[in-house]
């Protein structure tokens, strides 16, 4: 245990979130305390001598100096096990839908109902039997936790090296205190194992090594699963500014990327928008499975106006649980929108701690504290004598203030993340959605990617290869006609020009609120690319032969592509063949005509 | 929370004061957040805060200011509470200053309850998102940035602009249709002239709902300080009428540019690290904590919408204040500098205007089901047009198509006639919609690419009158 003494020290000083202490001899770094006569929880963040400095996670609204500081003997932690799916926690774990039962729709502080819930029985199947080795990781049986995860684990404890199984309960159905399974490690040190374990939010998990193989989450979003993709145990971050869609397509990847298990972390954002998840996702199906998708989705609220030391801890806490499902082995997809906010709530607080600022008043260690988290992500081999792989792919959303990337949070940001995905006011402001910047956002997992997509779709290296360079050339020519007028533009030029609208706006712009397309899946994905790339090629040779732009673009199966992305993935692959055969004798109706 | 024995505590120990704080010292035990009485020497009380507090001394910030305090006699009375606002329906049609003393000569409010002027969080568990459709009567935002019921929606706009005239016009004229409900304007004054107040206030008598507003005045030459106290008794106000006496309540917050200033003003004299352009760091959650304090909850009647407006210094959107205030609220709509000197009212700018909550409150039963298409091709027909301006600006009319030509006209029209309206004149739903299709009915079908084909038949007006 942390702390022999229980002995309580003294607030001296309270100056919003943080609370100074005195008489707080044998407090350790990130120890929870009650802080006042309202026992309302905070963490120690500094310890000088006898005195401490905590953030409270709550309002401190009425604490006043001379109120008792009681340590717990334990560092700020959140508790894993069956029946987190689903739920929607603060960012101290607190279970939202309890505290509303207990005190209402607005939140009351100094209540800490428990995270997982005591009474519930869960079905347990073991599948290791008594006297069995075993060691961190293994797995000794499943909880149906729901219908989306028949298989959450119940793993050997990761500080077990080597253990003798001495005791397993049977089939049957059990809440998650109960004992059931007993590790003989020899020198009469047995532990018993529950189905709930805690775990420190600041501590990783242990795994085994990280892997490099890629595989791609995907997604569902044209641009990104094409241009701009995203590896399971990826990070990536989404700048922008107000309005340009982080939120939308956090909400979107929450949806549809193929991921086990989604963790989403509303962290200083508006209250409506976890609103919107609760009201929407338990309607949502999953397209692989057509279960509800609220089944695989754990959400944690601090909201704008909600305690911003909670906000400190929620992505932590986000992570941690994220954690807990890789280690089973399954994919996790963690958003976190804002991390401005998330960095936010570290400057005031560092302010009120009257530390040295850095860079607009962030402290110095903003930076690695960012490069800390997303080191967090990753896919891995994890603990367990079976060879099991898990992952957790991290996209931040960023929040630069005056949509201006310059600023310390996008920078730092964008020195760890993998994939950049900018997004645009200008994109958004003309209702391209998503506003994400073609020519400044990347992905550097583009090319190891290729090659998973390769196998599947031969030639969908080239294909995006052409979207990319019809977009750069777009750009150039749109520079001539701003300087010179349209009229200086070849037949040929105006091809590209037309090729590259229609890749803007019939394939790029996907929209997030139609049944039809807010999901691509990636068949769908490629014919709309190979589509478009043999409108261009065929009309091409056309216009070489001297036939105006405009006249191939009157021609109907050509409109017909301005109509493609709202064809239902299922009916996609007819369409293509369809469509296809009507551009191709279209197209070569014109030639008719033309004297070769 | 714990109830501890409230006791008043004094003391005449000031040993600094800066701007609008004091400091008071050998202090003990006075609690963070606690509201304090400040009396001067002739006797007149100020009410103040505390924003820190220690051992040895407390930290005041006091809402009519310091001026006229002096260390040697003034009394500081820690009260031992947070600061409470008086509720009860009796509050309806009264006008209180920026720090919620009866203005209006009437009796003094007889309270039903007393509640903290902070309120707390809205459980993001118990929300009820917004979907209910509110007709401002004004095409720009029901046409194309639709308002709703529990939805916080600024007005962004510039000094000299009309922004004042189009949010009495909302005032006026917003309504749900087809409801019969109980419905309330609550109204603060945060630093604007005593004209402008007038203005709001003739505006409201005139149309008849003086008899259900509730004004909270803090004029140009009140306190700045106060500015940071009267947001939250309005909003204090908003949720007790309507979370627990059922009231839809639209709130008007008119400039939260003077809020700012006064917020920087208590961060300089605290010596804290100043944010970008000298405005705190804490500002975003500072006004988070009051554009939340608006929406549904999950079994409650009543709602909170609010409408904030600011001036851009500068015009410049990404001033922090305008910024802050866009990454909090659920859209924006732009008052437009060029455009109200082309003489068009209301000179709201739609392309950069937004309501992120329009989605969910039009369509069929809320407005019309041809409203999304519409507006998406509107905007569409608007933004080509305006960019192909920018074109003729600099290339001239010549190197243009027909379909060019065909766009820039719509984008004038568009303005003159769908953007531009009457400040008395009330447009429903249907009439806004179909000036859109008037307009739109200049394309040929084939341009139309964003509305279905069997809305087409529906509403085009080339069809409707074959029928
Ligand atoms: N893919 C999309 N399809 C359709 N509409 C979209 C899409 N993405 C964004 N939008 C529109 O843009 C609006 C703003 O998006 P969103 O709320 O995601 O912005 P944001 O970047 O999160 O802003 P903030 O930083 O203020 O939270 C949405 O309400 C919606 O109207
Ligand atoms: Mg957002």
């Amino acid at each position: 245990m942390l702390n022999q003494r229980l002995k309580h020290g003294i607030i001296t000083k309270v100056v919003g979130p943080v609370i100074f202490a005195e008489n707080m001899e044998n407090i350790a770094m990130y120890e929870m305390v009650k802080v006042g006569l309202d026992k309302i929880i905070g963490e120690v963040i500094r310890i000088e001598g006898n005195n401490a400095v905590i953030q409270v996670y709550e309002d401190t609204t009425g604490v006043s100096p001379g109120e008792p500081v009681e340590p717990t003997g334990s560092l700020l932690s959140v508790e894993l096990g069956p029946g987190l799916l689903n739920q929607i926690f603060d960012g101290i774990q607190r279970p939202l839908t309890i505290l509303e039962k207990e005190s209402g729709f607005f939140i009351k502080r100094g209540r800490y109902p428990e995270a997982l819930p005591r009474n519930m029985k869960w079905p347990f199947v073991p599948i290791k039997k008594e006297a069995d080795r075993v060691t961190a990781g293994d797995i000794l049986g499943y909880v149906k936790e729901s219908p989306l995860l028949e298989k959450h684990a119940i793993m050997v404890p990761p500080h077990i090296k080597e253990g003798k199984l001495s005791y397993i309960i049977k089939e049957g159905e059990y809440t998650v205190e109960e004992i059931i399974a007993k590790i003989d490690c020899g020198q009469n040190n047995i532990v018993e194992v529950s189905m709930i374990t805690k775990w420190p939010i600041r501590k990783p998990r242990p795994i085994k090594r990280r892997v490099s193989t890629y595989l791609p989450l995907i997604t569902g979003q044209r641009i990104i699963d094409a241009l701009f993709p995203i590896a399971k145990g990826g990070t990536a971050a989404i700048p922008g500014g107000f309005g340009t869609g982080k939120t939308v397509m956090q909400h979107q990847l929450a949806q549809w990327a193929d991921a086990n298990v989604i963790v989403y972390i509303g962290c200083g954002e508006r209250g409506n928008e976890m609103a919107e998840v609760l009201e929407r996702f338990p309607e949502l199906k999953d397209p692989r499975s057509g279960l509800p998708l609220i089944n695989r989705t754990i959400l944690i609220a601090n909201v704008s106006n909600m305690p911003i030391a909670a906000r400190e801890a929620s992505i932590y806490t986000g992570m941690t649980i994220a954690e807990y499902y890789r280690d089973m082995g399954y994919d996790v997809a963690l958003m976190a929108d804002s991390t401005s906010r998330w960095a936010e709530a570290l400057r005031e607080i560092s302010g009120r701690l009257e530390e040295m600022p850095g860079e607009e008043g962030y402290p110095a260690y903003l930076a690695s504290r960012i490069a800390e988290f997303y080191e967090r992500a990753g896919r891995c081999e994890v603990l367990g004598s079976d060879e099991r792989y898990g992952s957790i792919s991290v996209i931040g959303a960023v929040s630069p203030p005056g949509a201006d990337f310059s600023e310390p949070v996008t920078q730092s940001t964008l020195r760890v993340v993998k994939v950049f995905w900018a997004l645009d006011t200008n994109l958004a402001q003309r209702r391209h959605f998503p506003a994400i910047n073609w020519l400044t956002s990347y992905s550097l997992y583009k090319n190891d990617l290729d090659l998973w997509f390769a196998k599947i779709f031969p030639d969908w290296p080239n294909l995006t290869k052409e979207i990319m360079q019809v977009l750069q050339e777009e750009e150039e020519l749109i520079e001539i006609v701003r300087l010179v007028g349209p009229d200086a533009l070849s037949e040929t030029q105006k091809l590209i020009l037309e090729y590259a609208r229609k890749i803007r706006e019939d394939y790029l712009m996907q929209q997030a609120y139609s049944p039809t397309d807010s999901y691509c899946d990636l068949k769908k994905n490629y014919h709309m690319m190979s589509l478009l790339s043999y409108f261009y090629n065929t009309a091409k040779a056309l216009v070489d032969n001297g036939i105006p732009v405009s006249k191939i673009n009157s021609l109907p199966a050509v409109q017909e592509l301005g109509r493609m992305k709202f064809v239902p993935n299922e009916e996609f692959e007819s369409f293509y063949h369809n469509l296809r055969e009507r551009l191709k004798s279209d197209l070569s109706s014109l030639t008719k005509g033309v004297k070769s | 929370m714990t109830l501890k024995p409230v006791i008043a505590k004094e003391f005449k120990t000031v040993s600094a004061i800066s701007g609008p704080l004091l400091f008071v010292q050998k202090t003990r035990n006075i609690a963070y957040g606690e509201y304090v009485e400040i009396i001067s020497q002739d006797g007149s009380v100020r009410r103040g805060q505390v924003l820190e507090t220690s051992f040895e001394m407390a930290v005041v910030q006091v809402f009519e200011g310091t001026g006229g305090l002096s260390r040697e006699h003034t009394v500081v009375r820690f009260t031992g509470e947070p600061l409470r606002f008086p509720v009860s329906t009796d509050v309806i049609g009264r006008m209180f200053n920026g720090s919620g003393k009866v203005i209006d000569g009437g009796p003094p409010i007889i309270p039903k309850e007393k509640l903290d002027v902070n309120g707390a969080p809205i459980n993001p568990k118990s929300r009820a998102y917004p979907t209910d459709f509110i007709q401002t009567g004004i095409s720009a935002i029901d046409g194309m940035n639709t308002l709703s019921r529990g939805q916080k929606l600024p007005l962004f706009s510039g000094n000299g602009l009309p922004h004042n005239e189009i949010a009495a016009q909302i005032a006026r004229q917003a309504k749900v249709r087809k409801t019969e409900e109980k419905f309330l304007l609550i109204f603060a004054a945060l630093g604007i002239t005593a004209d402008e107040a007038r203005f709001f206030r003739n505006s409201f008598e005139e149309s008849g709902a003086l008899s259900r507003s509730i004004l909270f005045l803090n004029l140009a030459q009140d306190p700045t300080i106060e500015r940071i106290l009267t947001p939250r008794l309005a909003l204090t106000t908003a949720e007790y009428l309507a979370f627990e006496e059922d009231y839809h309540v639209l709130v008007i917050i008119t400039d939260m540019t003077n809020y700012c200033e006064a917020l920087r003003e208590i961060s300089a004299a605290r010596e804290e690290v100043p944010g970008r352009r000298g405005y705190p760091g804490y500002m975003y959650t500072d006004l988070a904590t009051i554009y939340e304090r608006t929406g549904r909850v999950v079994g409650k009647n009543g709602s909170i919408t609010q409408m904030p407006i600011l001036t851009m210094p500068n015009d410049d959107i990404t001033h922090p204040i305008p910024d802050l205030t866009g990454y909090i609220t659920e859209g924006q709509i732009i008052v437009d500098r060029a455009l109200h000197r082309r003489g068009i009212y209301p000179p709201i700018d739609v392309l950069p205007s937004l309501s992120r909550l329009m989605k969910e409150a039009i369509g069929p039963n809320k407005t019309r089901d041809d409203h999304k298409e519409l507006s998406d091709q509107l905007y569409y027909m608007y933004a080509e047009g305006r960019s192909l301006r920018e074109l003729v600006a600099v290339v001239g009319e010549e190197a243009l198509t027909e379909r060019d030509h065909m766009y820039l006209k719509a984008a004038d029209r568009f303005e003159r006639e769908f953007i531009s309206q009457g400040r008395y004149e009330e447009r429903s739903i249907e009439q806004t919609l179909d000036i859109g299709w008037n307009i739109l009915s200049s394309f040929p079908e084939s341009e139309l690419k964003r509305i279905s084909l069997s809305t087409i038949q529906k509403y085009h007006p080339a069809k409707r009158h074959k029928v």
